[in-house]
């Protein structure tokens, strides 16, 4: 099966080719039934590779299509890669995105551009599955950039909507920011080690430098930045909760956004090999984390609180990744993948039952209406907020062990995290789905729970959002750690934690008292207390406001980029191009217009003056001959 | 004797096209440039088989009392820029059929002579004739913008006539002066280009400084390279789509084309003495030029510029010298070609279809036209180099060229990739994206001529995106040999 995996992509390119060409004609229910059924057929290859993989001694197999770029040394062929890393990420891509295909047929079902948002879904999924199949940079650079054309084409889906348009640009042009380091890192990597396939790179990794390899590293992880939504090129994720929220659960949540991260594990030894880049990795992570949960912590649209919620969730993932818990970092982009699809599904299912309302001031009291939402909800609610047993405990305890062993700092401002996204979280649950509701009466007489294709993935994504911690149950707990094990070939430096067990469950103690604090002062607040976040901005304090307008970020780009390189670009092209340049080509055809003008009048056609100046011309040639 | 026919082709069939009238002379001409087209695939067929097939190449005597040949060839990068011209002109001829020209057969007659002097220019092997050939394009693009050009015509014109002519001169002068050093020992004096490459070569360096910045203006200016420019987007702008096609697909293609195969084998002292010096201003333009894209309001003026961004880039790609560099500039001369012919027609269908090509006038032709807008995406993406189109494979090799000189030149020629995406996606959202308007709305289905022509352009970028290898097997190892032949 492994000889096939060339299937895994091609069905969803597939799927994208029938739709994009005959979508329309082929009606909703097949074209959506062919959008699900390539994604189905991918999954289905997907675990059957997953578990002849489990088989091989070595864990690894390439398999070669084609050849696709020659120049001399430099010979790029188009090749697979399937080890337990890449397989992880399959069984994410397609199983998550499966569910979410078939959510989709619910949620886009009154949508008329239903064909091409499948057509777009499954390119995206195509390209997903380039970027963590490849066996060389330039193959994962194809599928880098091919899901940020996807996510910039989900994005601006309604492209009626200007604002829409700016925001689907404004993630492809920050997304290209990032992509340029990466493009950089991987020449450079060419240029180090004249080669760009895997394999190959990382046998030869230590003859670099460590100047070059901090500068590897640090290039791949500018481009990491663009796609994971870190600090500072993080404002487009927000914005991109413009696209329908399928789009946002699948690309923007559980795996478009996590590419970072899959780049970082499978570069390892360059970051276990850079203790500076290392650094700057998780001090990112962590500032990112913290700041996007602050954010997260007033925002009143309940898709931009599950955004900044991702944002802080992929900062602890960098977080881990800098303290080489690199396995750890996979372990929670699993559990993320679940309970993040899964919290967007439902918020998906909030918005579907209140008619497009996203305001969670003008919601409350769901629980009656939509049980089935407000039960999934709430179990990813408690997963994210890493209570014991959910499966975000595991993953994230497991990265705050990791921190405190490395850096007590870290270690703190993860917590600081943990504690604001179990606010923060539950501060958006209780005012949706608890107290009385307080949307219009239309809204209310029109609450429905969502149908069975939108309803079962949620409870599937559910089962995984609780049981999904057995993936990685601690020793401390007797457990195994499966997923750490299964990575262990792919990570070159190990990095065994040696906390003793009386240490994590220490630390694990304090994160859910932490977390239990945080739901009591929420729960206090918005539940028994019937608070409402200020409808008006007048009534916010100081730096609620502050954190309600993103630290002014957006802002801050626009008046120190934005709006110099337009004005540079006016001035270039009005003044200096049109004056200095060109003035200085048109100068010389209007000196040269003048020259002949003084010199056309010698040509008077006076004879006399012909002679005369003849005369004159001869007698001064006889002087000058005289005189030398 | 096929490059002899690739060339006289194209010159007896303006004759014919003169004599035609009407819309016969535009059919005509397209049916001649499809068998010119077949001509020199039919000559690629032969390269495969035999690279150094007698077939490929002609030499016969001219003025032999100066040593000038009428030597012509085909190798590896000639045929790639042999089929570029091939392939464009009649995908140029057909994107000209919804629009009426007066005197068609005097349009497309000058169509087919520009075809033929630009397949010379690509094939000569002579010194002599390569300037010959190079001036003879110049006169019939001439005539096609003053006589069909837009409003300000003569006087943006003559200035392009003049400015290009004023480089060219310097590359006579040049080319006159390696003439005169060439035959040392024997007293034989020769054009032959292998003998100017030894005459450039045994020059001292001052002389070879010389002859570089003589011969690199005339390069430059063709381009055009960053500050020789100026002329460039009045001239796309004024000239009739056609011409703009000729001058930006094809034609600039004759200055990259020079500096590889007229230059930088020539004087590679000169080369390393100010090399770094046009490496910089290349680099320049890229920025240069897109920035300014970025605030153009006329699209066709947005595409002008984005060429200059481009063309710096593969200027930049050549004066690295390398084996990635200069593929990659032949590859992306090839991708260009394709790609800003595809742009300059969509530039077209907007002012055919409503009249205007102000990006602020537009907006939500997709609701009306959803084909042409993928259409337009697909071409929109090639520009932009993602990958899995045509210009991904050249930029890449491009940038990882100019890495192997310089990485902080490639650091900032790579902005291409930022500021690309950034005019490019702002053009489209302007034009295509939100509601549409009173201009927009009655922007209808295209012509069946268009959309074939943006049909063959997509197909082109996707081709050439995934499987490059047919340019690729022409471009690397003729620039395998001629590297080897400079070191």
């Amino acid at each position: 099966m492994i000889k096939l995996i060339g299937l895994v992509p091609l069905f969803p390119l597939i799927g994208f080719a029938i739709n994009g060409f005959f979508g329309k004609k082929l009606g909703k229910k097949l074209s959506g039934g062919i959008a699900v059924l390539s994604i189905a057929a991918s999954f289905v290859v997907s675990l059957l590779v997953f578990m002849e993989l489990n088989g091989i001694a070595n864990k690894s197999q390439v398999v070669n299509l084609f050849s696709w770029i020659n120049s001399d040394t430099l010979s790029i062929p188009f090749s697979f890669l399937v080890d337990p890393l890449s397989s992880i990420f399959l069984m994410i891509i397609t199983g998550i995105g499966l569910l979410i295909h078939i959510y989709s047929l619910g949620y886009m079902s009154h949508d008329e551009g239903f064909a091409r948002f499948f057509t777009y879904l499954n390119l995206f999924v195509f390209f997903m599955l380039l970027l963590v199949l490849g066996n060389n940079y330039l193959v994962m650079f194809v599928g880098w950039e091919g899901v940020g054309l996807c996510s910039y084409l989900l994005i601006g889906f309604w492209f009626k909507n200007t604002e829409y348009n700016k925001a689907a640009n404004k993630a492809f042009i920050m997304n290209r920011i990032g992509d340029l380091g990466f493009l950089l890192g991987i020449i450079l990597i060419f240029f180090t080690y004249g080669t760009i396939t895997y394999g190959d790179v990382f046998a030869k990794a230590h003859t670099g430098s460590e100047t070059i390899i901090t500068a590897i590293a640090l290039l791949l992880f500018v481009g990491a930045m663009g796609k994971s939504a870190q600090i500072p090129l993080y404002t487009w994720l927000p914005d991109a909760m413009a696209g329908p929220t399928p789009v946002s659960a699948l690309i923007h949540a559980a795996t478009m956004v996590t590419a970072g991260i899959y780049m970082i594990v499978r570069s390892n030894i360059f970051y276990s090999s850079s203790e500076d880049a290392s650094e700057i990795v998780a001090v990112v992570g962590a500032a990112t984390a913290l700041m996007a949960a602050i954010i997260g912590c007033v925002q009143t649209d309940i898709k931009k609180v599950l955004a900044y919620s991702t944002v802080s969730q992929l900062g602890l993932m960098f977080l881990a990744l800098g303290v080489g818990a690199y396995s750890t970092a996979v372990f929670h982009v699993t559990t993320h993948a679940f309970f993040k699809a899964l919290l967007f599904l439902g918020a998906g299912s909030v918005i579907h039952a209140m008619s497009g309302e996203q305001d969670i001031r003008k919601m409350g009291g769901l629980k009656k209406a939509l049980p089935i939402t407000y039960l999934t909800m709430g179990l990813a609610t408690l997963a994210i907020s890493g209570i014991f047993p959910f499966s975000g405990f595991f993953s994230k305890d497991e990265i705050l062990a990791y921190a405190y062993e490395e850096n007590k700092a870290l270690w703190f401002v993860g917590s600081i995290t943990s504690l604001l996204t179990a606010f923060y979280m539950f501060r958006m649950f209780f005012l949706t789905f608890h107290t009385s509701f307080r949307g219009t009466a239309e809204q209310k007489h029109h609450l429905h729970e969502s149908p069975k294709s939108m309803t079962i993935p949620l409870i599937i994504l559910a089962v995984l959002s609780v049981a999904g911690g057995l993936l990685g149950i601690p020793a401390a707990f007797h457990g195994s750690n499966w997923i750490s094990t299964y990575l262990n070939p792919i990570i070159m430096h190990k990095n065994p934690s040696t906390l003793s067990h009386e240490t994590e469950f220490l630390l694990m103690g304090i994160a859910t008292a932490v977390a239990l604090v945080a739901i009591y002062t929420a729960y206090n607040v918005y539940q028994k207390s019937n608070v409402l976040p200020a409808e008006n901005e007048k009534d916010m304090r100081p730096f609620e406001r502050f954190a309600f307008h993103k630290f002014k970020v957006d802002e801050f780009y626009a008046f120190t980029i934005t709006r110099p390189l337009n004005m540079f670009s006016t001035a270039l092209g009005k003044f200096f191009d049109n004056q200095l340049v060109d003035g200085f080509i048109e100068g010389i055809g209007v000196v040269v217009k003048w020259l002949s003008g003084v010199v056309r009048q010698l040509q008077t056609g006076n004879i006399g003056f012909y002679i005369f100046s003849m005369v004159l011309g001869i007698v001064a040639i006889i002087f000058w001959s005289i005189l030398k | 004797m096929l490059t002899g026919l690739l060339i006289i082709v194209p010159l007896i069939a303006a004759f014919l096209v003169f004599f035609l009238k009407g819309k016969n002379a535009r059919i005509a001409a397209l049916g001649f440039s499809v068998v010119e087209f077949a001509l020199s695939v039919f000559a690629w067929y032969q390269f495969k088989s035999d690279p150094l097939s007698k077939q490929l190449y002609l030499n016969c005597t001219w003025i032999e009392s100066l040593g000038v040949n009428f030597a012509v060839g085909l190798d590896g990068m000639s045929l790639l820029m042999v089929l570029l011209t091939t392939f464009l002109v009649p995908i140029i001829i057909l994107s000209s059929f919804k629009t009426d020209y007066e005197r068609p057969n005097a349009f497309y007659g000058l169509m087919l002579i520009m075809q033929m002097a630009l397949v010379g220019v690509f094939t000569a092997n002579d010194g002599f004739l390569f300037y010959v050939f190079w001036e003879l394009a110049l006169i019939p693009i001439y005539f096609i913008c003053l006589l069909w050009g837009g409003e300000n015509r003569a006087r943006i014109t003559f200035k392009f006539f003049v400015y290009t002519l004023f480089g060219s001169l310097f590359m006579l002068v040049a080319l006159v002066f390696l003439y005169h050093h060439t035959g040392m020992q024997s007293g034989i004096k020769s054009w032959a280009i292998n003998d100017l490459y030894q005459s450039g070569r045994s020059l001292t360096e001052t002389q070879q400084g010389y002859v570089f910045w003589a011969m690199f203006l005339a390069f430059a200016i063709k381009m055009p390279i960053f500050p020789f420019h100026t002329w460039q987007p009045d001239t796309y702008v004024n000239a009739p789509t056609q011409g703009t096609m000729l001058l930006s697909g094809i034609m600039l293609k004759m200055g990259t084309f020079g500096l590889i195969k007229w230059l930088l084998p020539v004087v590679p002292l000169g080369v390393a003495n100010w090399g770094n010096v046009a490496m910089i201003l290349s680099v320049i333009g890229i920025i240069y030029a897109s920035c300014i894209a970025i605030v153009q309001t006329d699209y066709k003026r947005l595409i002008a510029y984005s060429s200059i961004a481009h063309v710096g880039l593969i200027a930049a790609g050549i004066l690295a010298w390398n084996q990635q560099g200069v593929q990659g500039a032949l590859i992306q001369m090839v991708s260009h070609g394709i790609n800003v012919v595809g742009l300059f027609l969509i530039a077209d269908i907007l002012f055919r279809h409503t009249g205007t090509r102000e990006i602020s006038k537009l907006g939500g032709i997709r609701n009306v036209n959803p084909k042409f807008a993928v259409m337009f995406l697909i071409i929109l993406l090639g520009s932009v180099a993602l990958p899995l189109t045509n210009g991904f494979i050249g930029e890449f090799l491009l940038i990882t060229g100019v890495y192997g000189y310089n990485a902080w030149m490639a650091a900032f020629a790579g902005l291409t990739v930022i500021l690309g995406a950034v005019y490019m996606l702002r053009s489209y959202q302007g034009i295509m994206l939100g509601e549409s308007n009173t201009v927009t709305a009655g922007f209808g289905e295209l012509a069946a001529s268009d959309k074939a022509v943006l049909i063959i352009v997509c197909a082109a970028i996707l081709v050439f995106g995934v499987y490059p290898q047919p340019l690729t097997d022409l471009a690397e190892p003729a620039v395998k040999t001629l590297l080897m032949s400079t070191k």
